[in-house]
Formats: structure tokens, sequence, C-alpha cells
């Protein structure tokens, strides 16, 4: 009936395992508790769940990915104090099966479940406004991939109390994957949770693709997209090339585990080489599209908070197209110790380097950017000058790994762990906050607080410091990654220091908590009234913080590069339209919700081998689907006299006079839903 | 200034100074094999060329921001200077060029130093056989007839040719202080030539996870003089264990933290049965490969499992 699962798969005996499982149920009986106090449910259900609005979407992307973020640092800390204890010696307080457990967790919730949803975030907010579109593409689409991320979410959180989690190392490598070496349901969940959100994520490729070549204002060419737009394009780009080798690859995995096949496995010709070499074809690429969409936004931060155009707009597009191209190349320097041979080795070694040139080449545009330019210090900017510092050195042990002579010593040491802890940190996460404050006011209609905006950088990058470059001592120091305990007494001072570097870095996420809370109580102090509080050169900051649901009354047209300083500078930036027509929106829908209900049950019950719950929540997911898509629904018309009221407020806040809605006029066919 | 304050300042620089000065105890700066003093060559020349144009990048950084900060209205402001070719050619160029000098050196040195390529000297070398288990190494001493677990002894300024495979999941063999590490992976083989120029005591790790056991997953490499390497060998064919297919069996189950294990004998061709027992499906082909060394130079000796070609 229930498959493997019985209340053995409870960890009873494991007090920090309960105790984490008790505050988050305590945790989560709150939210709900204030949610049904405040009669909030509603408000919860019509304007948050189900909406297909990319702003919303886009704000839920990012909740999803800070809850993570606290989760997967919690790891992180645990793993850090664990090896502080543990070391010259000592045991620490993590058994095995739990530390391995841990490591793995941290990397695939650090990776897919807070830097693919914080980007995704990021992107689902702005680019639709960046090229004056009223949504994406697919709207409804939008939902569901979020939901799959969701789904994903659920289930990496539900093996904490229900089960176990992989022990393999977030790569989970073949044979140490496959049913005789972790015959538990931790690498199940891995898979399951890795599928589903991965899902989700080709889905938005998809959908983003087909927004920025098809949604465009009428008379934008592809090159005057801001570079924001532009960045997350090519992160687009490699999600739909790449997450499908993932998928494929997991899936052979699954075969392997469910079915008893020997594609991975030691024996019966199967290769777990092969899956080393996919899921790195996957893998490489996705730290682009990772670190592509910050690019973008220390590009945007530098431009707006210069005062400036951005120096070589065209050069970082193309720099950008070189990265996204040269990332498929590249794959297998992440195992020259596999023994391929010296000339292999030398081709990926060398091809890893030329992406070091592009990746120069940006380096030096926003220097470029920077000079001549007036360098207001906000928060944002703060993160894109320790970016720029940061992450020069994190490129440089990057190139160094890619030498194969040095790899061959450096490889699966701690040294790897502080080079891509520092391109991931101080190049990704720097530049998702940094975008998180820069559009904040845009998503919210208020500034963030600036105090504790740079109280948080200040601990961040001091912290990540403090708590990596012992990791690159460490690494030289011959002491290899994953390890739950060391015996060497030269060793312990540089763990206490990392230690201390996660403590300082726990700081820095609390005044980033801090600073949300202190923004939202001052907010009528630091109300974004324009929509426009940096001063900014695109096209998001021409209409009101937040923008209407509809984003823009009128379509911009023939927008170019910078359009909006462009129409600031010849007056036509706040100007009042002549008349308003009626605008065509998708409705709403829960779809994608019970999609993603629906898909968490499969995964679970396949997890858990309950065979006949899998096939009937498939089979409910299918024809929730098939229901959804026979429906005939076309959205709906926003009538001119409610965009003219909502226009209305926005230029009476901006002291102009509004204009009076023109009835029966030509209807704007915008999209089809 | 109060007094109190300096003294504390000071507690903390001596520390620091250990922490970031320290590069004498760091085994990979300094090495005791000649390989690991190549690729410890390696690391320093491409991390210089790499300070070439990344130290001047750190500087531009802050200096661009502090000279052109918007209180400066003395600092010139051209808001719409966004292209210059002349800067475009040097941006690109400057790290065009890195690469070429870098691409350079890796290539040579890719090839110099790979793992694969024996060693060149005027001794005979010896060749030891290393079979990843859960979670202990199992070396073989084919030309002595011995065998031992996490516990190597060979002379120093001989080279080692060590064949690597597994009896498990997939690990790394590696002696930080000697020079790189290659995978240990079930039904294959790959090679690792080392030499060690001084005698000593030196650590050996895997260095890819394998499991629970991983953490204790460590060996002993010890360098000695030719004469106690003899002493040493002729020692332990006294030693009471035979490693025979019973004690094989036994010693194949996983354990953690496994004591060093010492065998007199070992059954001819154990090595090779071990990766012929994953053989699978294609039981039977002929060792074409059999000592040939220099075959190596071209990917990865994987003659008995036809699978790996996967990668070809």
């Amino acid at each position: 009936m229930f498959g493997k699962l019985s209340l053995d798969a409870i960890p009873f005996h494991e007090p920090i395992v309960m105790v984490t499982i008790a505050m988050i149920a305590l945790g989560g009986l709150a939210v709900v508790g204030a949610i049904t106090y405040f009669r909030k449910w509603s408000y919860l259900w019509t304007e948050w769940l189900t909406s297909v609005d990319h702003k919303k979407i886009g704000v839920m992307y990012i909740v999803v990915a800070m809850i993570m973020l606290l989760r997967g640092f919690a790891d992180a800390i645990m793993m850090r104090s664990q090896l502080a204890l543990a070391s010259g010696g000592g045991e620490g307080y993590l058994p095995p099966e739990h530390y391995d457990q841990i490591f793995t967790a941290h990397g695939v919730i650090m990776i897919i479940f807070m830097a693919m949803p914080f980007f995704t975030g990021l992107m689902n907010i702005v680019v639709p406004l960046q090229i004056g579109a009223r949504d994406v593409a697919f709207p409804f689409l939008n939902s569901l991939s979020f939901w799959l991320l969701v789904s994903g979410v659920v289930l990496i959180n539900l093996s904490l109390g229900v089960g176990e989690f992989a022990k393999t190392g977030w790569v989970a490598y073949p044979p140490l994957s496959e049913l005789g070496y972790s015959p538990g349901v931790g690498v199940d969940y891995y898979i399951w949770a890795l599928q589903l959100s991965g899902l989700g994520t080709t889905l938005t490729g998809v959908n983003f693709l087909a927004t920025v070549l098809k949604m465009r204002a009428p008379g934008m060419k592809l090159m005057d997209m801001p570079i924001f737009t532009w960045t997350c394009s090519w992160a687009n780009v490699l999600i739909v090339a790449s997450f499908p080798i993932l998928t494929a690859t997991l899936a052979l995995l699954t075969v392997d585990r469910y079915l008893g096949f020997h594609i991975f496995t030691n024996e019966l010709g199967g290769n777990p080489m092969m899956y080393v070499n996919l899921f790195w074809a996957w893998g490489h690429p996705e730290v682009y599209i990772l670190i592509l969409p910050a690019f973008g936004v220390f590009s945007e931060v530098i431009s707006t908070f210069t005062g400036k155009a951005l120096f070589g707009h065209k050069s970082m597009v193309y720099a950008s197209g070189a990265i996204s191209v040269l990332g498929f190349v590249v794959w297998l320097h992440h195992f020259f110790t596999m023994g391929s041979g010296a000339s292999v080795n030398a081709f990926f070694g060398l091809a890893t380097m030329l992406i070091s040139i592009p990746t120069g080449v940006k380096l030096f545009n926003w220097l470029f950017t920077i000079y001549q330019g007036r360098l207001r210090f906000t928060a944002p900017v703060m993160w894109t000058l320790g970016f720029m510092i940061t992450f020069s050195i994190g490129g440089m042990t990057g190139v160094l790994l890619a030498v194969p002579g040095a790899d061959f010593v450096l490889h699966n040491s701690l040294f790897v762990i502080a080079h891509f802890h520092n391109v991931i940190i101080g190049g990704a996460v720097f530049g998702y906050i940094a975008g998180f404050a820069f559009w904040f006011p845009k998503a919210f209609g208020f500034k963030l607080n600036e105090k504790w905006g740079k109280a948080a950088f200040w601990f961040w990058i001091s912290g990540f410091y403090v708590a990596f470059m012992p990791l690159y001592a460490l690494g030289f120091m011959g002491m290899t990654r994953r390890l739950n305990s060391s015996t060497n007494p030269e060793w312990t001072p540089y763990l206490y220091v990392a230690l201390a570097g996660a403590v300082l870095i726990l700081f820095g996420i609390a005044c980033q908590l801090i600073q949300i809370y202190v923004s939202i109580r001052d907010r009528k102090d630091n109300l974004d009234v324009t929509g426009d509080p940096w001063n900014g050169h695109t096209l998001e900051w021409s209409t009101s913080s937040p923008p209407p649901f509809y984003n823009f009354a009128h379509l911009p047209q023939n927008a170019g590069l910078d359009a909006f300083t462009a129409a600031k500078r010849n007056g036509s930036a706040y100007k009042v339209p002549g008349r308003y027509t009626a605008i065509h929106m998708p409705h709403n829908t829960a779809t994608g919700l019970w999609m993603g209900l629906l898909l968490t049950v499969f995964g679970f019950a396949m997890i858990w081998h309950i065979w006949w719950l899998a096939g009937a929540s498939l089979v409910g997911t299918i024809a929730v689907f098939v229901a959804h898509a026979a429906r005939d629904d076309q959205g709906y018309m926003v009538p001119a006299e409610e965009v003219a009221r909502i226009e209305g407020e926005r230029l009476k806040a901006l002291g102009l006079a509004p204009a009076a809605p023109v009835h029966g006029a030509r209807v704007e066919q915008l999209e089809r839903v | 200034m109060s007094k109190k304050r300096y003294p504390r300042l000071f507690g903390i620089l001596p520390f620091l100074g250990m922490l970031f000065l320290g590069g004498c105890n760091m085994t990979l700066l300094n090495p005791k094999g000649q390989v690991g003093m190549d690729e410890r060559n390696l690391i320093l020349i491409a991390t210089g060329l790499m300070l070439l144009v990344v130290i001047p990048v750190i500087i531009m950084t802050i200096a661009f921001a502090w000279k052109y900060r918007a209180s400066n209205k003395a600092a010139t402001y051209t808001p719409d200077w966004s292209h210059s070719t002349k800067i475009e050619i040097a941006v690109w160029a400057v790290p065009v060029m890195i690469i070429i000098a870098l691409g350079y050196f890796t290539y040579i040195s890719t090839h110099k130093l790979d793992p694969y390529r024996p060693l060149e000297s005027d001794v005979k070398p010896v060749t030891i056989e290393v079979v990843a288990m859960d979670w202990k190494w199992l070396f073989i001493y084919p030309e002595q007839g011995i065998a031992t677990v996490n516990k190597i002894v060979f002379p120093a300024n001989t080279p080692v040719n060590f064949k690597i495979t597994s009896d498990s999941v997939m690990n790394s063999f590696f002696i930080p202080a000697l020079g790189g590490q290659i995978y240990a992976m079930a039904g294959m083989q790959t090679k690792l030539h080392l030499i060690a120029n001084e005698n000593g005591e030196f650590d050996g790790i895997s260095a890819n996870y394998s499991g629970a056991g991983f953490t204790g997953m460590k060996f002993k490499a010890y360098a000695t003089s030719q004469a106690d390497f003899d002493a040493w060998v002729s020692e332990v064919k006294k030693a009471p264990k035979q490693l025979e297919k019973a004690e094989y069996d036994a010693l194949a189950k996983p354990s953690e933290n496994n004591p060093v294990e010492l065998y007199s004998s070992v059954p001819a061709n154990l090595f090779q049965t071990i990766i012929d027992k994953y053989e699978g499906m294609n039981k039977g082909k002929p060792h074409h490969h059999e000592g040939k060394e220099v075959a190596a130079m071209e990917g990865m000796d994987m003659s008995m499992h036809s699978a790996a070609g996967a990668e070809e």
C-alpha cells in the first residue's frame, strides 16, 4: 500500500533533525495562522498563487530563493562547525551518514533551489518590462514553471524528515549513486527533485526566448535590447540546450535504479564515466546560466549609477555569446584526472582559457563605464565593485584549475571549493543581491534601506574572504573536499578561521533580513513616486513602481538603446497620452499550481515506490492539463476607462493632468493567451 | 590612544601571518618529488602570468571608482561616451595575449606532465598495483609478490609506476607531496608515474568522495633507501597473512579506518582478475595492451572495457 514508506522513515533518533523539523513546523503553523488571522487566504490565492503576472511570479521565485538561501546556509554553517570541531582528531557532532547528506543538500539547494530561482525571479520581473512587453509569451507556462520549481523544493525539504537525502555529493556520480552502493531513497529524492525543477527551468528557457524574440515593443531591434535582457537571453539559450541533457542523464540513472538497467553501473557493460561526461555537459553550461544574468545586473547597475551609457554594449553582447558557446566545449575540465590523455586534456584546458578572454573584456568594459562617470555609491554599486575585485581573483584561480598540470594536484581539493564559491558568491550571488536592491523599488514601489544594505555588503564580503581564503590555503596543504573530520593539526587554525567567516556571512544575511523589515516599516519615507528612482536608462523605469498589471498603458514605440534616457532628454518621457485604449490580458489560472501539486505527489510516490499513487497522480496531472488546454479562454479586455483610472492616479502623483479615455477606440490586440 | 588597544591588535598579527605566510608548510608548494615540483612551478608561472592582468584590474577598479565618485565634481564627466575602438581593441588584445602565453605553457606542460608518461630515469622503476576498496587501499607489488593495505614503501629517487583500479566506486589516488592524482575506476586501469626525490613519510589519500568511510581512506607512503626497501620487502615476505581468495573476499567487505595489513604472498594476476570481474558482456576480450607503457599517450588504458570507448 505505501511502498517502502513506513514510520521508520522518520529519523526520530536524530535530535538535530527532529528539532529542525519542529522549528519548521512551528514556523509553518505561525505563517498559516497569521494568514488566517488577517484573512489573507483569498488575497493570497487570487493575487499571488494563481497569478500569471510575470512580476508576481518573479517575486514568488525570489521569496523561494531566499528561503532556500537560509536552508542552504544552515547546511553550510553546520559543515563549517563540524569541520572546526572535528579537526585535529576530534569527532565533531555529525556522524558521516548525516554529514554526507548535508554537503549533498547544500550543493543541490544552493545551485538548483537558491541561485536558479533567484536569477529566474529577477528575469521574470525585469525582462518583459525592459523590452516593453505586457507579459511573457506564455503566461500560464510561466506559472507552471514556478510550481514545478516548488515541487522540487518540497521534495528536497521532505527528505529532511521523511527518509534521507542523497549521500553522494551534489554530482551524484555513479556507481556510488547506483542501487548497489546507495540502496536508500536519498538518491531518488535527488533524482525527482532535480527532474521536476529542471523541467520547469527548461520551460522557462523556452518561454523567455520566445518572449524576447516575439514580444519586443514595436520597433525595438535585438541589438537594442538592454544588456540584462541580453545576458538573460544567452542564459536561456544555454538552458534550452543543456537542461535536456540533465533530464536525459537523470532518466538513465532512474532506469538503472528502478528497472535494473546497467547504463552507469560498474558491471554488465555499464559505464559510470558516461554519466560524469553527461553531467558536466549540463553542469558547466549551468554555471554560466548562473553567472551571465549577474553580469547583466552589474552592467545595468554600473551604467545607471555612473549616469553613463554602458561602455561597449555590442562588445558585451558578443562577449556573452562567446561565453555561452564556449561554455559547451569545456566540460571535461571537471575531470582531467580521469586519465583521458594529454591531447584531450590540453584541448579542454585551452578551450576553458579561451572563456577568460570575453570575461576579461567584460571587466574592462565595466571599468571604462566607470571611467569619466559620476559614480553614486549606493548598495548595488558596492556589490558591483566587490564583485569586480572578488571575481578577478576567482577567475584567476579558475583558469589555474584549467591548466591540467596544475589541476592534477588541485583537483577535488578545498582549493576547488574556494574557487567556485569565489565565483558563485562573488559573482552570481553578489549580482542577484545587487539586482534585488536595484529593482526592488520597481517591484514594490519603495526603496530598500541603504544603511542595512551596505552593512550586509560589508559582512558578506569580509565574511567571504575570511571563510574562503583559508580554503585556498588548505587546498595547497593537501586537504581534499567532502572530508567529515581531519587529523592534521596544521589545518585546524584555518578551519577555525573559515568558520568565523561563515559567521560573518551569517551576520550579512541577518542584515539583509533586517533591511527588508526596516524597509517595509519605513516604506512611507522611501516611496518611489516617479517610477524612476535611480535615473535609469531602460524602459522598466518609464512605467510606475510597482507597474500596473498591464505594465504599459501604451506600448513603447521604436525604443532604441537606453530608450528611457533618450525619452527623458527629448521630453517625451512623462508626456500625457491623448487617449487610452482597452488592453488584452490573460486570466489567472490555478492549473499550474494543481499540476505542481500533483507532480509533487507523483515524485513522492516514485521515491517510495507507491506505484498506485504514482500512476494516479500522473494521470491526474495530465487530466488537469488537458482540461486547461481544452477550455476556450482568450483572456479578457481591460476597459479603456479602467486604464485611464489607473494611469490617472499615477499622473496625479506625478503632478500631471490625466487624459480621458476614448470610448470605442480601436482595440490594441497585443498578445494571444 | 590607550595602551590597551595595541597589544590586542598585535596578538592577531602573528596569527594572520602564520595563516598567509605559512607557505613553506604547504604540501603542494613544497613538494618532495620531481612531478610535484614541476606542477608547483607550473602553478607559480600560471599565477604570475594572470596576475599581470588581475592586479591592474583590481587597482583600476578601486582607482576609477574613487576618482569618478559622484562627489568629485572636478573629474571629467562624459555621459554619452560609450565606444572607443582603440580601447575595444586593447581590452580584447590584452586577455588574448595573456591566454596565448598561458596556452603555450598549458599545452607543453599537459604533455610533459601527463600522468601516463613514464618518468625518465636510469634506475629501474618499481611497479605497484593499486586497488581502491570500500574504504581502504590495497597495494600489490607484482615483482616482489607481496601486498599491503594502507601502506606503501618504495625507494627514493626511483620511478614508481602505479597501475590503478577500483573494486568498488570511483576514488582518486593521490599522494599530495609527490605530485598529481588519477581516478581509480572499476573494470578499468589508470596509470600514474611518480618519484620521490628524498626519503620521507608522505600522506596518501583518496581525493574523490566514495561514501561513508571516505574520510578514513588514508594511507602512508614511505620513500626509503634501496637497502631499507629491500629489508622491508623481505620482512613483509615473513608476514603471517597471505592474500588468497578467502582473505581477499573478507578484505573487500566495507570497513572504515582500516589498519595497515601486510601479506607475504599474493595470487599471480590478482590485479587483472579484479579488473576482469567487471568485464560484463565482453568476457574474453584479448588483452592486447599488456606491457605497452607508451600506449598510454593516447587516451586511457581501458583495454578491458569496451564500453569505455564512449570517450573516444
